[in-house]
């Protein structure tokens, strides 16, 4: 199925979960959020939450500046 | 989500105040009653740096009527690109005090509280205890745990912004009425994977889009007015010219202010956030040197291949002489390790000591047992070895 990650088409098994999206895209899971169609995943929903046709999902990085 | 007004207001405003507030007295959203209640607001600025001097000038400006400003640091003259609550004058000066300054040229009704020191698990209580909202404004993960975590366990309101180089994010986090910044990350990056603006680099201007909207929305949870960004982070991208947003739910297995909760008091936050990872802080044991051994080793004429962690541009503003450059992403993935010499010790540096640290690491893991880092980096060089080159 496709699916958009972080602004980008991608081709993704049609079992994918937010989790294994991450795993695709960052090896740290640490310091990440996502937001799946506009919408942030709690940490402990990663794995059970799945990623459907024509979902948006983006991985938000943590900045420290100010 | 509407919320009720967070402060009361205050019993009257003087003809003075009238005339100076004049262009909010007439929005009727704001009005008497919302200037009285932004008179009557506590309002601290964790940091008086590149979100701080917007944040603290327009919170002036605004006529919060008590602002606290904290901050540890001085003055430098690479704060200047951005810091616009200090100038040129104000260089090794106390940031807390050359704020209080600005703020007070700005407007002189305003009170103006310093903490001139560092905030810390033993001072963050005490000092928040005495204001009704937070800005954030720090520039490590470390103190904006801490701030989270102290504005949850006082039940305190936080506008929270975060810049780096191009891209901003800015939120209220307020855990009575929405989540707080660990249900958004319940954990920083791994040590070393998210550079700071001192190694990354900050667009000085991206300080004033995210830092107004601190203060915009610290008005309107002032005065309860609109629809504050409780629950929703903003992200700001100024390539892109884009502001998006998503929503952001409580995280009902958090921590901090989830159900069942594990932190119930602050913690140790250098140790949760790691200031260095702990393969990097066994591997400069007794593989540390000096910019000044560096040197003499230079001078005795000694064999070594030295190395430069650091990215293009900084090289190019300032380098050791003879040093070669190898990126420390290159170091991460693989492919700097066959560059390397067998029959040579390795010497590596980078700005000042904690990309070359994790460089460290990852060499003596390859077998190049020897290999050793400067510890302070070029920075340390050109403070004890070369005045005359650059700083940055």
């Amino acid at each position: 199925m496709r699916v958009t990650v972080n602004g980008e088409a991608r081709e993704l098994p049609d079992d994918a979960t937010v989790a294994s999206v991450v795993a695709q895209i960052t090896s740290a899971a640490r310091g990440v959020a996502v937001a799946l169609n506009d919408e942030v995943v709690s940490r402990a929903d990663w794995a059970r939450t799945a990623v459907r046709e024509a979902d948006r999902v983006e991985i938000l990085t943590a900045v420290q500046g100010g | 989500m509407s919320l009720p007004p967070l402060v009361e207001p205050a019993p009257e405003l003087t003809v003075d105040e009238v005339r100076r507030y004049s262009r909010h007295l007439i929005i009727p959203d704001v009005g008497m009653d919302g200037q009285k209640r932004l008179k009557n607001a506590k309002v601290l600025c964790v940091g008086a740096g590149g979100l701080g001097s917007p944040a603290l000038m327009y919170l002036a400006a605004a006529g919060v009527g008590t602002l606290g400003i904290i901050d540890f640091d001085v003055v430098d003259e690479s704060n200047l690109q951005r810091q616009i609550i200090h100038g040129q004058s104000d260089i090794g000066r106390s940031k807390a005090e050359s704020a209080r300054s600005t703020v007070n040229e700005i407007n002189p009704y305003v009170d103006v509280v310093v903490h001139d020191e560092a905030l810390t698990t033993d001072n963050v209580m005490d000092i928040f205890a005495g204001y009704d909202l937070i800005v954030d404004g720090t520039d490590n993960f470390a103190t904006r745990y801490m701030v989270n975590d102290a504005a949850v366990l006082l039940g305190k309101p936080y506008v929270w912004g975060s810049i780096y180089r191009f891209d901003g994010q800015a939120s209220v986090f307020w855990s009575e009425h929405g989540p707080c910044y660990r249900c958004l990350y319940p954990e920083p990056p791994p040590p070393g994977m998210v550079p700071s603006c001192a190694e990354g680099g900050v667009l000085g201007v991206l300080c004033a889009s995210i830092g107004s909207i601190q203060v915009n929305e610290a008005i309107k949870v002032i005065t309860g007015i609109g629809e504050p960004l409780v629950g929703r982070l903003m992200i700001y991208d100024a390539l892109e010219m884009t502001y998006r947003q998503v929503k952001v739910r409580k995280d009902p297995e958090c921590p901090l202010c989830g159900k069942n909760p594990t932190i119930t008091e602050l913690i140790d936050y250098e140790a949760f956030c790691g200031a260095v990872s702990e393969e990097a802080a066994d591997a400069v044991k007794d593989s540390t040197i000096s910019a000044t051994d560096l040197k003499a080793m230079m001078d005795r004429g000694e064999e070594f291949m030295l190395v430069d962690v650091r990215e293009p541009n900084e090289y190019e503003i300032v380098n050791i002489p003879g040093a070669v450059l190898i990126p420390k992403g290159e170091f991460l993935n693989g492919n700097a390790l066959s560059q390397l010499p067998q029959d040579k010790k390795v010497v590596i540096h980078c700005k000042s000591g904690g990309r070359s640290a994790e460089v460290l690491a990852v060499v003596k893991g390859a077998g190049f047992s020897d290999a050793v880092h400067v510890g302070g980096g070029v920075l340390a060089w050109a403070g004890q070895v070369d005045p005359s080159l650059p700083t940055y």
